[in-house]
């Protein structure tokens, strides 16, 4: 049993320390954002902010997580009320499958709150981790553009208080 | 809009069950008894083949209209585009309606949700569905309202007359209304008065996926579930020859090994127990492996003279002697190819009284059930397939598979529902490649510079091997009692497989085209987007430049001298417009300009690219920095669902050309994973991209998901051979091919 | 690889002799500008020759910056005194080296002058170049004047008083400048000679593996004990090497051409950019740099022997790790890195066997924490070995545990000193590198599987 904090919430959690976040997410909190694609750290699908930095969960053991907080795509903001990543990716209908998209948006979300003025280059850059197979990535580079404007502009919303925990 | 979509089917079935069991059970007998006796014209798309109006559209009593389709979404997302056709010609407003994708129990049998055809078939079944049920809720309300049906006419969901009154549909609709054959034909609406179709609506399945809702199969949760994983054989035809799983029997968490031949797998209670079990298991079993796989260094020889083929003239035009003064011939080759879906391949199966009902992400609900009883050796109406969305697939890959596992699985354990779940390295190394290609091409210029005659060969394996029958399915090939793999067939033309696009569009006075079908099959291969015409037209669109270059003519202004079909030139015209393409153009140090065009399979939609390349002198490596595509897909329905996928298109043509080869030795597929078969990354993504969109209002639908493909390869090759003044016809076009060719 | 090895004591330098004799001695007259001669006029032959040559010396590296055009320079090299940017070596007659002669190209190499008569920081290895032969810069010089032209104009360097000074800069090539050419060694084979005559000079292989004295010099009586470049540390390449298991001639050939080597794992850091030049050069001069360098390492003591055999032994025997983890660090390691170290895959693409890590056995745990936060990156659209980095997930603590544990388990060595502090060291700079520098242009590791279609 360990207590795993996520998006605001604690869990007791009753998995074994060697079991990747992915599957904790996944499996005991039924939590559908984080997505296995390769389980090897080579395709970022299943990216979560882990004290507020992008973190590959299926590389990240629960040993690791003690006293940390865990953010996944459902702690940013819901249908009705989404957070201004959300938003923006619903703005540019940045996915296609969409099947990459949960992981994109949470490092960019990191990179946004790390960096707000992030440039062209960065979101790039910080991207690198991550793979499209149906060849989003226009998009997802301009969603992520008008995420920027959006925090920039935008109140902070109760949700995104929550993402930025 | 965050509705899961799964529970929208089961409450669907719990809450109005009655309803629809005695719709579907007709439209699965009307299915059976195949077209219509004695319909002289058949009506249009798949009212062909599913003529009855209610296996398309439902108005239920309480006003909610479902309409059915039997494609399936793959992150198209035309099951926007089918909501906004049937809205628009329902007159209901857009969010009034419900689309039920492919599902045995539910949806007409539409074959596969394949080759750019879901916008013609079920598309346009809808259409004139809508079309034809908005008929006759006018007529039912003129005899109410004791009024000619022309006096009549419908907005939001309801008949209206000129005198104000108005009866709603719900209040119209009776039970048996929608229970009749389709017409030959139907009174569309004038495409002028469009409100909701040709209109760039939200996709209705993403706000889920941007927010973490239930979307695909890997998000279902079923009551009591437990989680398979498989241990595949190391290679193809490894044979199990030892397996001691009784520690794995004692792990925690571990229900069930089961082991059917070759076919291993463990099923667990939590997912994570079920990884560590298979972990355990693949290190207990023993195989033995054989080499039975060709020199991937060879591929060229290997094709065209190693296997058999059968020789197919598929062109004969002119005087096959005929040749004009200057000849050029080249030799242009692909490779085994991955799909490469982010998602590795996952299904749901529950077997409960004699039925087995299987979530999966396949592109074909009928056919995977047809090959599922097949291996069960069940009646077909004992299995059920619902089609559950997946990670883009692009064509035939894993998700069959994963479906006939999880049946497999779900037998051996009644009444428990079992998700299984592909590794990395299972989708990688199992999945059916797009295949290897070869073509030789031949012409020549007469003196005017104008194509005299041209020959063109392509040796290909089939690019359809999809189940249909069980020996389709792994699960089914490796089980003790296997069934043998299905003898491959070659698709026939217009539409064909490895001769798609093989046809030259061009007028060219003498033209030979001769398809070499290689049977055998050395790699497990299928369908992948756009079967062999990115091969086909990679070959002639680069041909098409060397030739231009030949002619000392500009490579547009060469294409338009051979071509007379109208929307296609405007194609041309249009993407060389807004590139900025002219005659005599430079590109700047290290940069190069192409450009390439074809209409699909010679009838879906026409598409040309023109790409801005950038290549680094130094290492070789390529860079796309723009690309400007047009596109003539017929009446456009939802432009930026289209925009969407031909930038997908450009995008992932770009990875394939540039960087993918599956890769093997004597034994196993060696390219297993994000290493050692290496996509695109951010990196590499152009600066720009931009579509421009020729709207043909009141015309067909043509196919457009796949247009894109070859334009985009061909494009990026004649601009490499701009910039570098070297002319690569080897797929992919590498960096280090790149700089050996600078270097040579 | 100099980048960031400024010559310390500069300063000192100017207390050896006074400022006017040193000017005296050693100040250099201007070259005569020539007009960019025409790409035409220079040999194909000769080009491609130059084009390997570089590839030897790594010009690209130090010389290109990521996402920058080649060999325009610019490449922040920071240093104890400041930071020094790389030139322009593009022949773009302002902001390049396309006014200069081949005589005043050859003077650079030799002793670190630039047309200008200016003194160059020697963050540019002429200390080492000045063994290669005449032929050899022209080779050079004509592949460089047949590169595209780019106007990028130097940027100034960072640097404080006094280290501004170039004047500095002669002072300590008279102490330690030594212009000698290559002398063979009659003794040993044509191909010793030759792997001597690149290792020594153009490779200049020493200027990272061979520590430098306070002068900033290479010292004269520790060649190849080991050294520091960009917060990595360049292992010893004699009888010290930390290597597990002792390296030969046919190992360091397989890990130089390829990449990686199944008893000593795959190159990162800045040694990734070297063997993916290497790669690119003809085998013939690879095999002489293993053949000369399987000489500095030595043959192993009989001890040594024995240890690297028992750990090839170990490695083939089945799983060692069996027993439930106790500390933190074996909790991380089995969780986060044994799911690829110890998948049974072969290297490059499974994790190499850690027993064979010389970074857990290294002197101090820089390496294995830069490789543990950064992970190895995938080089674009080529087959390469992917690892991902920790930094986001392990704080400095867990990696500090992890490290400590994989030196008590793995290595045979006494414990570490410090790990705390190396680790947030690690974390404040390796972001630096990663950044700026262009990083392996091309993916050696696997040839066999490369661009085969
Ligand atoms: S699933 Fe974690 S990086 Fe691919
Ligand atoms: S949208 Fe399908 S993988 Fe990115």
């Amino acid at each position: 049993m360990m207590t795993l904090r996520v998006n605001g919430y604690e869990y007791e959690v009753d998995a074994e320390p060697d079991t990747p976040l992915l599957y904790v997410l996944r499996d005991d909190l039924k939590l559908n954002a984080a997505k296995y694609g390769c389980g090897l750290g080579q395709c970022g699908a299943c990216t979560v902010m882990v004290d507020g930095k992008a973190v590959l969960s299926c590389v990240t053991p629960l040993v690791l997580l003690e006293g940390k907080r865990v953010t996944t795509l459902e702690g940013l903001g819901t249908v009705s009320e989404p957070a201004p990543i959300q938003r923006a990716f619903m703005e540019e209908q940045a996915a296609q499958c969409g099947y990459c998209i949960a992981g994109m948006m949470m490092r960019a979300q990191a990179l946004l709150q790390r960096n707000p003025k992030a440039s062209d280059d960065d979101i790039r850059a910080e991207l690198a981790p991550h793979l499209c197979r149906c060849g989003t990535h226009m998009r997802i580079l301009r969603a992520v553009h008008r995420a920027a404007r959006l925090m920039d502009t935008a109140e902070l919303s109760p949700s995104d208080q929550r993402g930025a925990q | 809009m965050n509705a899961p979509v799964i529970l929208d089917r089961r409450q669907m079935l719990a809450g109005s069950g009655a309803l629809i069991v005695s719709f579907s059970l007709r439209g699965a007998f009307a299915e059976e008894q195949g077209a219509p006796a004695a319909a002289a014209p058949s009506p249009p798309g798949s009212l062909k083949t599913s003529p009855y109006l209610d296996a398309w559209l439902r108005i239920d009593a309480d006003g909610a209209i479902t309409v059915f389709t039997g494609k399936a979404e793959l992150g198209q997302g035309f099951k926007t585009a089918f909501q906004q056709i049937a809205a628009e010609e329902l007159d209901v407003p857009f969010a009034s309606l419900k689309v039920v994708t492919a599902d045995t129990r539910l949806t007409a049998n539409e074959g596969y949700t394949a080759g750019s055809h879901s916008m013609q078939d079920s598309g346009t079944a809808i259409q004139h569905a809508a079309a034809q049920a908005r008929a006759l809720l006018v007529a039912e309300a003129a005899k109410r309202l004791e009024l000619p049906a022309e006096n009549l006419r419908t907005e939001n969901g309801a008949v209206i007359a000129q005198d104000g009154r108005r009866l709603a549909y719900a209040d119209l609709v009776a039970a048996d209304m929608l229970h009749v054959q389709a017409q030959p034909t139907s009174k569309l609406k004038d495409p002028a008065t469009f409100k909701v179709m040709g209109q760039p609506v939200p996709r209705v399945d993403i706000p889920a996926k941007v927010t973490g809702g239930v979307a695909y199969v890997q998000d279902m949760r079923l009551p009591d579930m437990v989680h398979a994983r498989l241990v595949r054989p190391p290679s193809y035809g490894a044979e199990l020859t030892d397996c001691n799983s009784s520690a794995v029997e004692k792990m925690p968490g571990v229900v069930k090994v089961v082991r059917d031949g070759n076919f291993l797998a463990v099923l667990a209670r939590k997912e994570f127990q079920a990884v560590k079990a298979m972990r355990a298991l693949a290190a207990a079993a023993k195989w033995k492996e054989s080499a039975r796989l060709p020199k991937q260094d060879d591929l060229l020889a290997l094709l065209t003279t190693q296997l058999k083929s059968q020789d197919m003239t598929i062109l004969e035009r002119g005087n096959p002697s005929a040749a004009g003064r200057r000849t050029i011939e080249a030799t242009y080759t692909r490779p085994y190819q991955s799909h490469g879906s982010i998602g590795p391949s996952c299904a749901v199966a529950q077997f409960v009284d004699g039925t087995v009902t299987v979530w999966t992400h396949t592109q074909g609900v009928y056919p995977d059930r047809q090959a599922i009883a097949e291996m069960l050796r069940m009646p077909p109406a004992n299995v059920r397939c619902i089609h559950t969305e997946g990670s883009g697939c692009y064509g035939h890959n894993g998700a069959d598979d994963a479906a006939g596992d999880a049946a497999l699985l779900a037998k051996a354990m009644p009444g428990v529902p079992v998700k299984v779940q592909w590794m990395r390295e299972q989708e990688h190394g199992w999945e059916p490649f797009g295949p290897a290609m070869a073509t030789k091409l031949k012409a020549s210029l007469d003196s005017e510079g104008r194509i005299a005659d041209w020959n063109f060969e392509v040796w290909s394996n089939t690019h359809s091997m999809r189940p249909g029958s069980a020996g389709s399915l792994l699960a089914a090939q490796q089980m003790a009692e296997p069934f043998p793999v299905p003898a491959p067939k070659p698709l026939p033309l217009p539409e064909g497989g490895g001769d798609r696009n093989a046809i030259p569009i061009y007028t060219f006075p003498n033209a030979h085209v001769v398809h070499h079908f290689i049977p055998e099959m050395p790699l497990r291969i299928s369908a992948m987007r756009s079967l062999g015409a990115y091969h086909n037209v990679f070959s002639i669109e680069s041909f098409m430049d060397e030739l231009a270059d030949l002619a000392k003519a500009d490579p547009v202004e060469f294409r338009l001298k051979h071509l007379d079909d109208p929307r296609g030139r405007e194609v041309i015209e249009k993407a060389a417009q807004a590139f900025g393409w002219h005659k005599g153009q430079q590109a700047s140090q290290d940069r190069g300009y192409g450009f390439a065009f074809a209409r699909y399979k010679n009838l879906a939609a026409y598409c040309a690219i023109a790409s801005e390349i950038e290549v680094n002198r130094e290492t070789g490596r390529p860079r796309l920095v723009r690309a400007v595509a047009a596109v003539d897909s017929g009446q456009v329905v939802n432009p930026d669902g289209l925009t969407n996928q031909i930038e997908g298109a450009i995008i992932q043509s770009m990875s394939w050309t540039l960087y993918e080869s599956v890769s093997f030795d004597e034994v196993r597929i060696t390219s297993i994973d994000w290493q050692t078969y290496p996509i695109l990354r951010f990196d590499a993504v152009p600066d720009t991209i931009e579509v421009h969109i020729i709207n043909r209002p009141g015309k067909p639908f043509l196919g457009s998901g796949e247009t894109g493909q070859g334009p985009a390869a061909a494009s990026i090759a004649n601009a490499i051979a701009n910039a570098t003044g070297k002319r690569l016809r080897n797929l992919p076009l590498t960096r280090k091919r790149i700089k050996d060719a600078i270097d040579a | 690889m100099t980048k960031s090895r400024i010559i310390g004591g500069l300063f000192a330098a100017l207390l050896v002799g006074g400022a006017g004799v040193i000017f005296a001695l050693t100040w250099r007259p201007p070259m005569a500008a020539i007009d960019p001669p025409s790409a035409r006029t220079f040999d194909a032959d000769l080009v491609r020759r130059g084009r390997e040559l570089a590839a030897v010396g790594n010009c690209s590296d130090c010389h290109t910056t990521r996402r920058g055009p080649n060999f325009a320079g610019g490449l922040p090299v920071p240093t104890p005194f400041g930071t020094i940017f790389s030139s322009n070596i593009t022949p773009d007659p302002e902001t390049g080296i396309g006014r200069w002669s081949e005589e005043a190209f050859r003077r650079a190499m030799r002793s670190g002058v630039d047309r200008g008569g200016r003194h160059l920081y020697p963050t540019f290895p002429y200390d080492h170049f000045t063994h290669v032969s005449d032929e050899d810069d022209r080779a050079l010089y004509a592949y460089l004047m047949t590169r595209e032209p780019v106007q990028a104009p130097l940027r100034d360097n960072r640097l404080s008083f006094p280290y501004n000074q170039r004047i500095l800069i002669a002072g300590w090539k008279l102490l330690f400048l030594r212009r000698d050419a290559y002398q063979p060694d009659p003794g040993k084979s044509a191909e010793w000679n030759r792997g001597a005559y690149l290792v020594e000079g153009l490779a200049h292989c020493g200027a990272c593996h061979t520590p430098r004295n306070g002068l900033g010099a290479e010292r004269a009586t520790a060649t190849f004990a080991g050294g520091d470049v960009d917060n990595w540390q360049a292992y010893a390449l004699n009888a010290q090497s930390p290597s597990p298991v002792p390296w030969n001639e046919d190992a360091l050939y397989a890990y130089l051409c390829g990449g990686w080597h199944p008893d000593h794992g795959t190159a990162r850091g800045p040694m990734a950019e070297v063997v993916s030049n290497l790669s690119s050069i003809p085998a013939g001069d690879v095999r002489a740099i293993a053949t000369y360098m399987a000489g500095v390492f030595g043959a192993p003591t009989p001890d040594r022997q024995r240890q690297g055999e028992a750990v090839l032994a170990q490695a083939k025997s089945e799983s060692t790790v069996a027993s439930e983890p106790v500390s933190e660090g074996a909790a991380i390691y089995a969780a986060a890195c044994a799911t690829c170290h110890e998948s049974g895959r072969a290297p490059p693409y499974g994790g190499i066997n850690l027993a064979f890590s010389t970074a857990i056995s290294a002197p101090d745990p820089r390496n294995l924490a830069n490789i543990v936060l950064s992970g190895v990156r995938p080089v674009e659209g080529e087959r390469s070995p992917i690892m991902p980095g920790f930094a986001a997930s392990m704080d400095d603590g867990q990696i500090a545990s992890l490290l400590k544990y994989l030196r008590s388990h793995v290595s045979k060595q006494p414990a570490w000193s410090g790990v705390s502090e190396i680790v947030e060291e690690a974390r404040r700079t390796q972001t630096a590198f990663l950044q700026t520098a262009a990083g392996p242009r091309n993916a050696p590791a696997d040839p066999s599987q490369r661009d085969q279609p």
